[in-house]
């Protein structure tokens, strides 16, 4: 079934020897040392690296951000210049803003792009998405993490976008809040398999959510391993203790392992 | 329950104002009687009060406030204006910022005492001269509120409308305008309170109306008590102004929590 489907995706993204460089007073620093991959349509990809790695560098660049020193992104078969609306963005906090309610913060990118029809009937379908109900008109302040989280996912997803990028999106979370809230992005992820890149430090997480699963090497960063998760789904969270899930959890710890150095 | 202890307390609080005034007139009347000090040098607090329905019967103390209020609203006015406006374009660009520090710093170190003078020379003893001091002592305290406030926009969020392809206008409508505003406004109450100043020392410097004028009247003709009477009256314009802006921020900054705990800044 996966397999069967894994054969009519077609590429979506593609980076080519992605090279940066950051300059400051203290000098240069390489982040990233020509990485190239895939990623195609529908894939759940999971990037994992030591801390310190160019992994949020990535991502950055991904979203149109930060600009790379030389290389290619391509999404679409189009180059990436800048920020592209096909592109949505989840950070580490939740990165919300404290004056707006829930609603008014999954409809900020609506706003943004001047859309006047369907705004509130979309945010709304977006508020039940993320099973959010209820608390529409409530401020950041007054939500958890978790929920808080919730609401930066519904936000990304709101425009529709081709790509969900996700930098540690659950880092800052406690690890049974972590763990509920990769079951609720799989929940979400299996409506419409959006093609998501998630950046995390957790080899688990990793395991747990993604189709295929990119180690980069320590700074600067290239690409160290490139692992197919070949778990049937949906997951359960029980697949955890599979020994299938054990295997995978050794073979990516032995690729950062000889990585870090600290 | 613990609402209603709560809302007592406060109450208490408030009982405190005036009992803290009557005491603070009793201590005043008791120096005057016991130092046996003489009106011209401490008028006791019922003679001021006289002298305050006097002025406020001829009309003279309203036409002065009148004239002292364009001046400080108007300067206010002007003076939040162009320092917020120049506030957005030195948080904007670290250039202009640098070549324009030494400028703003040196305006903020020039007592405004020592340039109202020239001021009132170059533009007259009539208003405008007042409101242009009363501007540019506003000016400072906005014009770096303002730069802090910009200055403290989370990244994360502009990365976020930077990502979205916001233009400049909408990420100050949207982000810059509500992220900076509780320090703005924090610059706002320093100026309001400085507006009235400003305005008081350009009418000692030359003016024929006004509540500074009145003091200085006050002080030629020994009428001590009137002296107090314009004294009080900007106190009470101060407060007024200083309770406009905090009442402007609970209505601007509703969605902050704002466990505040010192009654300077209000509630």
């Amino acid at each position: 079934m996966n397999f069967y489907r894994n054969e009519m995706k077609q590429t979506l993204l593609e980076v080519q020897k992605l090279s940066a460089t950051f300059t400051d007073h203290a000098g240069s620093l390489r982040v990233l040392d020509k990485l190239s991959f895939e990623v195609m349509k529908g894939d759940f990809l999971c990037v994992l690296g030591p801390s310190g790695s160019g992994k949020s560098t990535l991502l950055r660049i991904l979203a149109g951000l930060v600009r790379s020193n030389s290389g290619t992104v391509t999404i679409k078969q189009r180059a990436l210049h800048g920020p592209q609306p096909g592109i949505g963005l989840v950070f580490q906090d939740a990165n919300l803003m404290p004056w707006r309610t829930v609603l008014e913060n999954i409809a900020l990118p609506l706003e943004v792009r001047n859309h006047t029809n369907g705004t509130l009937t979309r945010a709304k379908r977006l508020v039940e998405l993320v099973g959010l109900q209820g608390f529409e008109h409530a401020l950041p302040h007054d939500l958890s993490g978790g929920m808080a989280q919730r609401v930066a996912i519904a936000r990304a997803l709101v425009q529709d976008p081709d790509v969900l990028l996700m930098d540690e999106p659950f880092g800052s979370l406690d690890a049974i809040t972590r763990e509920r809230m990769g079951e609720e992005l799989l929940r979400i992820w299996e409506m419409d398999h959006k093609t998501v890149i998630l950046v995390t430090h957790d080899i688990s997480e990793a395991i747990y959510l993604a189709d295929r699963v990119l180690v980069l090497s320590a700074r600067p960063a290239s690409l160290k391993l490139d692992l197919k998760i070949q778990l049937p789904r949906p997951r359960r969270p029980s697949v955890r203790y599979t020994r299938e899930f054990g295997k995978l959890a050794a073979r990516l710890r032995a690729a950062i392992e000889a990585e870090n150095h600290l | 329950m613990k609402k209603e202890n709560k809302r007592s307390r406060r109450s208490l609080a408030w009982a405190l104002v005036p009992i803290s005034l009557v005491i603070g007139i009793l201590l005043w009347t008791a120096l005057v009687n016991l130092g046996g000090l003489p009106a011209f040098i401490l008028p006791p607090p019922a003679l001021v009060w006289g002298r305050f329905q006097q002025a406020l019967a001829d009309g003279s103390l309203v036409r002065h406030v009148w004239v002292t209020l364009q001046e400080v609203v108007l300067g206010l006015f002007l003076g939040v204006l162009a320092a917020s406006a120049l506030g957005y374009l030195l948080a904007k660009s670290r250039r202009l910022e640098r070549a324009l520090a030494p400028y703003v710093v040196a305006s903020q170190s020039v007592p405004i005492v020592a340039i109202a003078p020239l001021l009132v020379i170059w533009f007259g003893p009539g208003l405008f001269s007042k409101v242009l001091i009363s501007a540019l002592i506003v000016f400072f305290p906005v014009l770096i509120n303002t730069v802090v406030g910009l200055h403290s926009v989370p990244h994360d969020l502009r990365d976020l409308m930077r990502s979205l392809r916001a233009g400049r206008w909408q990420t100050f409508r949207l982000l810059e305008l509500p992220s900076s505003m509780p320090v703005f406004l924090g610059g706002l109450r320093i100026g309001a309170t400085l507006s009235v100043i400003g305005a008081v020392v350009g009418e000692f410097v030359g003016a024929d109306r006004g509540l500074g004028f009145l003091i200085n009247v006050g002080r030629g003709e020994y009428d001590t008590a009137l002296v107090f009477v314009a004294v009080f009256t900007l106190i009470a314009m101060a407060l007024a102004l200083y309770g406009l802006v905090v009442w402007l921020e609970t209505r601007l900054l509703w969605w902050q929590h704002k466990p505040r705990e010192t009654n300077l800044v209000g509630d």
